[in-house]
């Protein structure tokens, strides 16, 4: 814990000097209005790289989560014109994600296929599925009502709703992590499946729980990035778990399971944001985005190793443990 | 130890049973129904051109699932072969512009896969760190710096002589990236499974710690092994943009995905120890069989590859329904 | 008296084995009762069958008279049994107290989990214990000593009334033993009833007042364990009386073969000097962790060592990979069979030749049958058991399957071979194969390291005994030196053994 506690203030750190950096060229970059709309930017990778997080705690990996975004997102389109009202949509949003993910966890747990094949594959169904339903067509701007496109974009006491709403799941899967049975399981069980047995903990139910977590997360996002676009297609964020996946990396999530905190997550999430938000800034091509965030995971990777390496029995200078 | 050493017999099930109950035999046979389906949906599928054609939209990714077979095998993944081909491509088109002739751009794609195998193979088995992390991050990384170079545009006017390798034929309807596959996956079955290198593979991939016990280079196999899927890559990379004319950086998006499909559905182990070349081959050409079907039947890709998910999910989940009883 | 908790009638079927036939046992409040047996003997399959993991196809359990089942681990953790397993399995990432409370720790009135209560509730529980180790540490900082605390106070926690110890001592030093014994009289004193699962015949006569004995499966015998001889309850264990368990052999030591000067380690061992001679069994004795395994390891070129060189006959040889040690003819049979030494998934055959694939194959083409006879030659030497070489080595015994790992360095024709732990947790029968073979090596020049922490073993099969502490050579023991107080002494310290 004293590690990674430590680990996420070097995070912080680094996020500091990057602004400071950025800053010293482009002092406009830091105003607040400019802050708010990072976060706001990043508010969706915040939501899925908490899902994400809890997955990977587990020993497991979620690659279906831009899928399911994509798929939620569409339906909520499809809802809206189809006259549903707003909160009900929101609530078919999640509920639908919660399913994606069910099903994802069902095959982890009751079939004990490893995760990774089964977000491979449900991620084309999941996408697929949109193909099915639309035959391809987008759902465009003049498609959707003004409160569904408005919502996410509300101003709030100085923020919008979206960044409101990842702020909120923030404090609430810190609490569900640190505070609750369920929240210590997901640590447990990645951390030693073996143990977790005997302590009386049924991995393969903890693992069902993590998946549901990271699918509704996704129906979430997926209606708030649709409506904040303002458009709905086939495509919607392609690609996307990468960048969750390696929000998780930089953020210190051991991808062996076991280790992480929610904190290291959202900052490794807001790591990429910012960069994502300066290059403009700085007058940098944004096509240099994905080369910057790869070196980073690469970079973050042998950072986590370099610091789990020094450990390890030393007998020479071994004085008997109380 | 007073009575004769007992009699152990080498084996205890011929290898033709054993071969009949196997995974590749399901393989076979579901290929055999997919080819009779396919002949009765459409009557443009039994023809040798329509069929040879068919065989384009699955060799490039082939060639990269040998690699990648052997590498699962011995319990590792690479994801970046996509970003791979897109570097390896890039790096072609820059030899192109530079004036370079045909075996130069075969040499700037193939070593470029080499390269970009030899950074995942150092950060892996000379770091020791997960591959699927470190290849997620060099999948950005190497298709990033393809991004870098071309932005939004694209190389093409590649010389007229270097489309032979996409779309020259050897011989009737055998083109050339068909023979290649074919040679390929000859040379790759010999070294899974005739050769020490394989045995060592096998070993790391079900017991590194053992495998290192036992005297075997675990690192240097770790390390040859990523070498190799970068080089099929780097073919796969020539091949690709021979055929396509022309260089963009989103070439090839997702086909690590599919590579990895082709590879499980081919009955290789995700968790590492088991799998074979025939397999691999098998798996390769059903991918295919159902793409080129579907295409006839102008079903759309995307709707293609909700089948292929459903098949690479299905294929292992069955079993173990089964199983249970 | 009534038993706590009884069993009749357990048994338990696993696809071709029947792990447990009609089987009883009795736990009684405030005793020790020791649970008897050799390998294979069922020991394991009915800690699981008591703690929940396992279901047992037929017979009940009693708990203070009446009926139980456990469906779930939870549930028998919740009726009162708890285990502490050989390597405690418990949570490296977390810290002490949340080991302690996992899956039954106090919520606040919200439903939360209730952090200061849980801290200190751990801290009460350690000090009942006598510990006061911080609730707060990571416990995977801790040494497995320390682990066994955290896992006793968990059973504290959750007012345990049966607590299981399986093979609590096996990885622990002299001094952490006798500490775990004071822990269990505290145990006796505050009432539970124990389950002591143990191998160690001093151990079960000092710690135990009841046994009982199981053999392949079904019970065979119980009582007062004041009632019973060492002798008795090894006949009870293996059916038959074992009168000759070491080979006599004749000592024919030859030249040096492999001379080690000066050797380091940073972190491991320091000034390690020895000769080992042909024909000769050189013992190496310590408590677990005094770095005999880590200096072994070296030596095979695991780990590489910061200085100091070894000579095989008259070549100074580098050893920096396993590679080099394998070229200049030493080989490993490492402790941990089922993480270094045996490859489960791949067949007899293959396990054996893997080293010597450069022989087998040509260019580095597989060549089957010579695979075949070089694995059928070993085997048979080895009286090895099994079905077919191309069965999967997991099927076999432990006993079997450390043959096959001998085998495969055999093939290798070495000038030195270093067994470490070489009978470690195999059947008593398998056991007097490796020593009655080991013999043979050493009669036919070949040079033997063994190293052990079974001083019978020790003493029985070695001609010198070199005792190691701390990562240093403490004293090399010759000749009527050899007996148990000295090597006990230099291995602990003598201020310890007094």
């Amino acid at each position: 814990m004293r590690i990674l506690r430590h680990r996420e203030a070097l995070l912080g750190l680094a996020i500091l000097v990057l602004l400071v950096i950025v800053a010293a060229r482009f002092p406009a970059f830091i105003r607040p209005a400019s802050l708010v709309n990072v976060l706001n930017d990043t508010s969706p990778l915040i939501l899925l790289a908490i899902g994400q997080m809890i997955v990977i705690l587990t020993k497991c990996i979620d690659l279906s989560v831009a899928a399911s975004l994509a798929l939620c997102g569409m339906v909520a389109a499809l809802l809206n014109g189809a006259g549903v009202p707003l909160p009900l949509v929101l609530l078919a949003s999640v509920i639908l994600g919660g399913a994606l993910g069910a099903v994802n966890g069902l095959l982890v747990w009751k079939l004990a296929i490893p995760s990774i094949v089964v977000t491979l594959g449900t991620m084309t169904i999941y996408r697929g599925s949109i193909f099915l339903m639309t035959n391809g067509a987008w759902v465009n701007a003049h498609q959707m009502t003004d409160s569904f496109k408005a919502f996410p974009r509300t101003i709030l006491l100085g923020l919008p709703v979206m960044s409101w709403i990842a702020l909120a799941a923030i404090a609430f899967f810190a609490i569900v992590l640190t505070r609750t049975p369920l929240g210590r399981a997901f640590y447990a069980v990645g951390g030693n499946p073996h143990a977790a047995v005997y302590t009386g903990l049924d991995v393969g139910r903890t693992q069902f729980w993590a998946f549901v977590i990271s699918g509704a997360l996704a129906g979430l996002t997926g209606y708030l990035w649709v409506a904040r676009f303002a458009v709905a297609y086939v495509d919607v964020a392609r690609g996307f778990e990468l960048d969750v996946v390696a929000a998780c990396v930089i953020g210190g999530i051991a991808i062996a399971g076991g280790a992480g905190t929610i904190f290291g997550a959202v900052l490794g999430a807001l790591f990429l944001g910012v960069i994502k938000n300066a290059l403009p800034v700085v007058g940098i091509s944004p096509f240099w985005q994905m080369a910057i965030s790869g070196s980073a995971i690469v970079l973050a990777v042998v950072f986590n190793a370099a610091q789990r390496r020094q450990k390890g029995r030393i007998i020479l200078k071994q004085v008997d443990a109380p | 130890m007073t009575p004769p050493p007992r009699f152990i017999p080498d084996r205890l099930q011929s290898r033709a049973a054993r071969a009949l109950r196997s995974w590749e035999t399901i393989l076979v046979a579901v290929a055999i129904a997919i080819f009779i389906t396919n002949s009765f949906m459409s009557p443009f599928f039994l023809n040798a051109w329509n069929l040879s054609d068919a065989t384009f939209n699955f060799t490039e990714k082939a060639m990269i699932a040998f690699a990648m077979a052997m590498l699962i095998i011995a319990g590792e993944i690479d994801l970046s072969v996509a970003s791979i081909i897109a570097l390896a491509s890039t790096a072609m088109g820059l030899a192109m512009q530079a004036g370079a002739g045909v075996p130069v751009l075969v040499l700037a794609g193939m070593g470029t896969g080499l390269i970009c195998g030899a950074v995942n193979g150092f950060l892996v088995a000379g770091l020791g760190l997960p591959s699927i992390v470190v290849t997620i991050g060099t999948l950005s990384l190497f298709r990033g710096i393809a991004f870098i170079v071309l932005g939004d545009k694209a190389f093409t006017g590649y010389p007229p002589e270097f489309a032979f390798f996409g779309q020259g034929y050897v011989w009737w309807v055998f083109s050339f990236e068909l023979v290649l596959f074919a040679v390929l996956a000859v040379i790759y079955w010999v070294l899974l499974h005739r050769t020490s290198f394989g045995r060592a593979v096998y070993a790391i991939g079900n017991n590194a710690t053992a495998a290192q016990f036992s005297g075997i280079r675990v690192a240097r196999v770790r390390f040859i092994l990523f070498l190799m899927t970068g080089l099929m890559s780097g073919i796969a990379a020539v091949c690709l943009t021979s055929r396509l004319g022309s260089t963009r950086p989103s070439i090839a998006t997702g086909w690590e995905l599919e590579v990895v499909t082709m590879v499980v559905l081919g009955g290789v182990s995700i968790l590492g120890g088991a799998g074979s070349i025939p397999g691999v081959v098998l798996a390769a050409f059903i991918m295919g069989m159902v793409t080129f079907g579907f295409g006839l039947l102008n079903v759309p890709g995307i709707v293609m590859s909700i089948f292929l998910g459903v098949l690479l999910i299905s294929v292992i989940a069955l079993p173990r329904l089964f199983r249970r009883g | 008296m009534p038993p706590v908790l009884s069993l009749r009638g357990i048994s338990k079927s696993f696809p071709g084995v029947k792990a447990l036939q009609d089987v009883q046992l009795d736990l009684y409040q405030g005793q020790v009762t020791a649970l008897i047996g050799e390998n294979g003997a069922g020991k394991s399959t009915i800690v699981k069958v008591l703690t929940g993991i396992y279901q047992p196809d037929a017979g009940t359990i009693t708990l203070d008279g009446k009926s139980v089942r456990f469906p779930t681990a939870q549930s028998a953790t919740r009726a009162g049994v708890t285990a502490i397993h050989q390597e405690t399995v418990l949570f490296d990432e977390l810290s002490v107290a949340e080991n302690i409370w996992l899956g039954h720790a106090p919520r606040t009135r919200l439903g939360l989990l209730d952090w200061r209560s849980i801290r200190e509730g751990a801290r009460r529980l350690l000090a009942e214990i006598g510990s006061d180790l911080d609730p707060d540490q990571r416990l995977g900082d801790l040494g497995i000593a320390s682990k066994h605390l955290v896992a006793i106070a968990r059973a504290l926690s959750t007012d345990a009334r049966v607590v299981i110890l399986d093979e609590p001592t096996a990885a622990l030093s002299h001094k952490e033993i006798h500490e775990l014994y004071d822990l269990v009289e505290t145990l006796k004193a505050k009432g539970k009833a124990i389950l002591f699962i143990s191998h160690k015949f001093d151990e079960i006569y000092h710690i135990a007042d009841r046994y009982t004995v199981f053999r392949d499966g079904q019970f065979v015998g119980e009582g007062a364990i004041s009632d019973v001889t060492e002798g008795q309850l090894v006949h009870m264990m293996v059916g038959r009386s074992v009168d000759q368990i070491f080979p006599s052999r004749a000592r024919n030591i030859g030249d040096p073969v492999l001379t080690v000067a000066g050797y380091n380690h940073p972190t491991e061992f320091a000034d390690i000097g020895f000769t080992l001679h042909r024909g000769e069994i050189l013992g190496f004795y310590g408590l677990v962790g005094a770095g005999r395994s880590e200096l072994m390891q070296a030596l095979f070129g695991i780990t590489r060592p910061s200085k100091g060189a070894v000579r095989i006959g008259a070549d100074i040889r580098v050893i920096r990979s396993t590679h080099d040690a394998i070229a200049a003819g030493i080989v490993y049979v490492p402790e941990d069979r089922g993480k270094q030494g045996a490859i489960r998934a791949l067949p007899i055959f293959q396990n054996i030749t893997l080293p010597s694939l450069s022989r087998t194959s040509r260019a580095g083409f597989l060549r089957l049958a010579r695979e075949f006879k070089l694995a059928r030659d070993y085997t048979q030497r080895l009286d090895l058991r099994a079905a077919a070489l191309d069965q999967e080595l997991g099927l076999l015994s432990g006993g079997n399957q450390q043959k096959v790992v001998i085998a495969k360095w055999l093939a290798m024709r070495p000038r030195v071979i270093i067994l470490d732990e070489p009978t470690k947790g195999i059947d008593i029968g398998s056991k007097a194969a490796v020593h009655e073979f080991m013999a043979e090596l050493a009669a036919e020049g070949l040079a033997v390291i063994m190293v052990s922490s079974e001083i019978p073993e020790v003493l029985g099969m070695s001609d010198r005994v070199i005792v190691m502490r701390e990562g240093r050579i403490i004293d090399e023991v010759t000749g009527e030196r050899m007996t148990p107080e000295t090597l006990v002494r230099a291995a602990a310290g003598i201020s310890e053994a007094a």
